[in-house]
């Protein structure tokens, strides 16, 4: 039972690292029909910067996490706004194009942050309790996971605050649904893409800090790792919905957990096997629209 | 005679780099409907979504005498365009008040206006615009456009598959409107064009064909089979569209 407990628990903790990068991507998906393979770099350059401000601030604490955390999602608007406005803007509706510079600035960035903070994990410190565990049934539960769980959870629901109660929350759920009707509507559709990008890029920044609390580590890699189960993520809950985000991530997460522990490591094989299978059955995904 | 608002010279436009609509030349006056007519695939549509910028253009739109051929669409709409789309085109995810509120772009929306034409819109609108009727999505569609005081409406087919009690409803919304702001209107249903349009243009092959009152055009039998390739029968209601009669004729 405590080891039941252990998975679903740890499994919701990844989950939520899934759903923090997987959300802008669904989004950015859903409005504006981009793949953005270049959403990983978002995580990984918030994951830095954060890491940098926080241990020259005050390393290994509560406010020294909260200032990285603050700085991630600065940092990850930032560029996610930045990205949208300076390059993919020019490539709306040319999907080849998209993909080729996403995956170009993907791929440079890595090789950019390699440059700068060299090509070995860099062992980050954290506070006490998040080092620590809490015993539930019995089941010994790492704190950091409850951290992750209550945060993705915070930006679940400000998203979905955002999406409901706000005039470009409005625009983005109509936009997700019929992009030129909102434009002869006389509303200019383009400042929401910049707006998504940049809500995707913080809740990027977001998971990019927390990663490096999940696996102790920054590294120059932190964003392509979890960007390929944030594509997973994305594609299984269905392109462009980020409810189906939210119970894709959990699933995908929790399934991965019990598969590396009770058939021997092979969390990542069956989560490739639950993607396919999922393509086969149900190609728009737990909550996606029909095509 | 006042100036026409809206002037078309030398359009064209293309879809997926093919040539819909064909050096379409008309224009609209500033009050009244005008009906843009035409067998079905002659390009109305595109007409439409030429004028609004929805498809590549090219020629000479003018608004109220301002060039808006090289405005993005929500521009063009901004300067007082209102646009009804074939297929309604409401969103099916949000609620009726949502379709409203987003459309809305005035600092006062017709509100009153809204609820008075169309109660049962209003009775319904905490309701998901998806779960109506075709007839009420057709309401939801033509209040977004009357709830912004426009200079221009373009309305889309507002009567397509809609059941004659309906058609007769979103007539007399559109007459009511058309007492305050001018119409474009593309329609197949020639008891809704008697009812509602004084004058007419008829398009074939892209290209305008015939331009003038609807009286002129609609009270010639040889013209109406000719153009549009139906007959009329008044005592029918007028429920036949020109739509059908292609189908048959695509079938031969």
């Amino acid at each position: 039972m405590s080891t039941v407990l252990l998975l679903v628990i740890t499994g919701l903790g990844l989950g939520a690292l899934y759903f923090l990068v997987a959300s802008g991507l669904s989004l950015i998906y859903g409005l504006m029909g981009v793949l953005n393979f270049a959403h990983g770099a978002f995580l990984t350059i918030a994951a830095f910067l954060g890491w940098e401000v926080g241990r020259r601030v005050s390393d290994g604490t509560w406010w020294g996490l909260l200032l990285s955390a603050l700085v991630g999602m600065i940092v990850g608007a930032i560029v996610a706004a930045a990205t949208e406005y300076f390059l993919i803007r020019r490539l709306y509706e040319r999907h080849i194009e998209q993909a080729l510079v996403t995956v170009g600035l993907s791929l440079a960035s890595v090789a950019l942050f390699e440059g700068i903070w060299g090509t070995d994990p860099i062992y980050t410190a954290k506070p006490d309790w998040l080092t620590q565990t809490t015993e539930i049934l019995g089941a010994k539960i790492p704190n950091d996971r409850f951290l992750l769980i209550a945060c993705a959870a915070l930006v679940l629901g400000g998203i979905v605050l955002f999406l409901r109660r706000t005039r470009y929350g409005l625009i983005i759920r109509a936009g997700v649904e019929n992009r030129s009707m909102v434009t002869a509507l006389g509303i200019d559709v383009r400042r929401s893409f910049t707006l998504v990008f940049a809500i995707g890029g913080a809740a990027a920044g977001l998971g990019g800090v927390l990663a490096s609390v999940y696996y102790g580590y920054v590294s120059a890699h932190l964003g392509s790792v979890l960007l390929i189960f944030a594509f997973i993520v994305t594609v299984i809950g269905g392109l462009g919905s980020l409810t189906g985000a939210a119970i894709a991530s959990v699933l995908v997460a929790v399934l991965q957990q019990f598969a590396n522990f009770y058939l021997g490591g092979t969390g990542d094989l069956v989560v490739v096997i639950a993607l396919a299978a999922v393509l086969l059955v149900r190609p728009r995904g737990l909550m996606g629209k029909v095509a | 005679m006042s100036a026409p608002i809206l002037v078309v010279e030398g359009l064209h436009g293309r879809i997926a780099g093919q040539q819909v609509v064909e050096d379409v030349s008309f224009e609209v006056p500033a009050s009244g409907v005008t009906a843009l007519l035409g067998r079905n695939g002659v390009g109305k549509t595109s007409t439409i979504k030429s004028i609004l910028g929805l498809i590549d253009r090219t020629g000479d739109v003018r608004l109220g005498g301002e060039r808006i051929d090289r405005l993005p669409t929500h521009r063009i709409v901004q300067r007082g365009v209102g646009y009804v789309p074939e297929d309604r085109e409401v969103f099916g995810s949000l609620s009726v008040a949502e379709n409203l509120r987003l459309a809305e772009r005035d600092d006062r929306p017709r509100r009153e206006l809204i609820e008075r034409l169309f109660p049962d819109i209003h009775a319904r609108r905490a309701q998901r615009a998806g779960t109506l009727s075709g007839g009420q999505q057709q309401m939801v569609s033509l209040a977004r456009a009357l709830v912004n005081e426009n200079r221009l409406l373009l309305v889309d087919e507002p009567t397509k598959g809609l059941a004659p009690r309906i058609v007769d409803e979103v007539a007399a919304a559109l007459a009511e409107a058309a007492k305050t702001v001018p119409i474009l209107l593309v329609e197949q249903n020639l008891h809704v064009i008697r009812k509602l349009a004084e004058r007419v243009v008829v398009l074939s092959g892209g290209r305008v064909v015939f331009s003038g009152s609807a009286a002129d055009l609609l009270d010639d039998e040889a013209r109406i089979q000719r153009y549009l390739g139906v007959a009329t029968d008044e005592s029918a209601h007028d429920a036949v569209p020109a739509a059908s009669i292609d189908i048959t004729e695509e079938l031969r």
